[in-house]
């Protein structure tokens, strides 16, 4: 690595928003270096859930033949809960057992090791085990790269990618995030657990490489969030997600947190004799649309969970996907750039419009206020039990006591709850505004 | 195996089975002036890693290594400059093999 060299691009971070940039870069023909501080891709990440992977059609033709795929999801399920209660929106469909499939379960060492890899056979160059200390800049105060912790130091470029994650200290260097905002950043703590393949699929109904995701609300003691549980092929990952104010201020300790979900009468069951593999943690920016960075910056562009990229829509809840999204653009908008023979801001400037014509900002635009709604108070104190109330209502029989019906089993519901009938409409309008 | 056992793993049982290659530096400061000050102590509860305890003087006593570099402790201090984050050198750290 010489200080000498100037490459087109230099991509911080081969996670999969840097990975994308490489691959895009080196794919038009543009020199890129990919610096990783972690010992290989993958190492330093943790997610959630799914990894929804239509995307990469534009990366690998047939990637489902090769991406490492620990299960294909094909069933659904939203669980709202009490501490003795559930009730879940379950949906399951075979479409999605067979290619292009909708969503997988991975594990991020192999599946950031493997999109890596896809840029290095584009003829990027990978450099691990290296941090980006900060951002070099010329004597304009323009970005022409980036510092290293490597003895032989700076790398040169004509602009940088930032692609280091959500706690992106370049974006922050470059004055383009706040250095702190934890009101749009929430923390997830997972457990991986061994469970054995056969009793998996017995435990959640599957077959071969068919997996399960579930999503849950009203497991994290009032602080806003929530729970998971989803399929691997012989682990099953359990968590939860909190809103980083309120774990604060709740003074819970977030393992806690695990062990409530993890003895749910409805979680139990499926977890029963499984044992820890491995526990991690990590912060996932929440704040959605309006809390984004400025995209770009003279010689320097953001994308994935350093541009808050991922999707915290309630019912859609995404970031893989977005971050390789923002990647591509990102290395497309940068060969733009170079090939106009302007890297400002302003040459930059299409990765924006890019991002705006495809999923990446036109959904995160379209359910910008989503994510205050899902982490209202309401709908995460108060909604979990009512609905299962309301369900337990309905059909508890209560012979020879006459059947309340729909509206007298929501008003029993709703007034326990300390939920209006007024406050449950304008929620209703609230949501169907949010989603519609 | 009881439901109740999952409460039994303890939380030193729970950190060894994280990979952490330890480097020599430590890549988290903290001003234990400031965090004397300090009322709400946020970053004892939040750490996922369970990495700051308080001190009978009122200040932080903290360890760098087994930290999983979320960034919880700085986001949610409350006091500027009382916990100095930054990542640690290349190839150390956590490492995530399940992630």
């Amino acid at each position: 690595m010489s200080g000498a060299t100037e490459f087109d691009a230099v991509v911080v971070g081969a996670g999969p928003a840097g990975s994308a940039a490489a691959i895009a870069l080196a794919r038009a023909g543009r020199s890129v270096v990919l610096v990783e501080r972690g010992p290989f891709p993958g190492s330093k990440n943790v997610y959630g859930g799914v990894v929804y992977g239509r995307i990469l059609d534009q990366i690998v033709p047939a990637w489902w033949e090769e991406v490492p795929v620990e299960r294909w999801i094909v069933r659904r399920s939203t669980m709202m809960m009490t501490g003795t209660q559930s009730l879940s929106v379950d949906y399951r469909s075979q479409a999605w057992a067979d290619r292009p499939y909708n969503g997988m379960t991975t594990v991020r060492s192999r599946f950031d090791r493997w999109l890596a890899g896809k840029a290095t056979d584009a003829g990027a160059r990978l450099v691990t085990s290296t941090v980006a200390t900060g951002l070099v800049r010329d004597a304009s105060g323009r970005i022409c790269g980036v510092h290293t912790d490597r003895g032989d130091g700076d790398l040169r470029a004509r602009v940088v990618v930032a692609c280091d994650g959500v706690n992106s200290f370049l974006a922050k260097e470059a004055g383009l995030l706040p250095p702190a905002e934890a009101s749009h950043h929430t923390l997830g703590v997972k457990e991986v657990l061994d469970l054995p393949r056969s009793v998996i699929d017995e435990r959640f109904g599957l077959t071969g490489d068919e997996g399960t995701d579930i999503e849950i609300l009203g497991c994290t003691r009032g602080i806003p969030g929530g729970g998971f549980l989803y399929t691997n092929a012989d682990t099953v990952s359990v968590g939860v997600v909190l809103s980083l104010p309120h774990l604060a201020a709740a003074g819970v300790r977030p393992e806690e947190l695990i062990a409530d979900l993890k003895e749910h009468p409805s979680i139990a069951p499926y977890l029963r004799g499984a044992t820890l593999r491995e526990y991690a943690a990590h912060l996932i920016p929440e704040g959605g649309y309006d809390a984004m960075p400025t995209l770009a910056t003279d010689g320097m562009l953001v994308a994935g969970d350093a541009a808050a990229m991922t999707l915290a829509a309630g019912i859609w809840l995404e970031g893989v996907n977005f971050a390789i999204g923002s990647g591509l653009a990102a290395g497309r908008a940068v060969d733009r750039a170079i090939g106009a023979g302007d890297c400002s801001a302003a040459g930059l400037a299409s990765y924006r419009a890019d991002l705006e014509a495809q999923f990446v900002l036109a959904d995160h635009k379209r359910f910008r206020r989503a994510p205050s709604l899902i982490l209202s108070e309401r709908v995460q104190q108060r909604y979990p039990g009512f609905l299962c109330d309301m369900a337990e209502e309905l059909f508890t029989v209560t012979n020879p006591t006459p059947k309340p019906g729909g509206l007298r089993a929501t008003r029993i519901a709703a007034a326990r709850h300390g939920v209006t009938l007024r406050a449950l409409a304008a929620d209703t309008l609230r949501a169907l505004r949010v989603f519609g | 195996m009881t439901v109740r056992a999952w409460r039994g793993i303890s939380f030193a049982e729970r950190m060894a089975t994280v990979d952490f290659r330890v480097g020599a530096r430590a890549h988290i400061t903290v001003d234990a002036e400031i965090c004397r000050s300090c009322t709400t102590t946020a970053c004892v509860t939040a750490c996922p890693a369970d990495l700051f305890a308080p001190t009978a003087d009122g200040g932080i006593l903290f360890n760098y290594e087994e930290c999983f570099e979320c960034g919880t402790c700085y986001m949610v201090c409350n006091r500027e400059g009382a916990i100095t984050w930054t990542y640690p050198d290349g190839g150390q750290g956590v490492v995530f093999h399940h992630g």
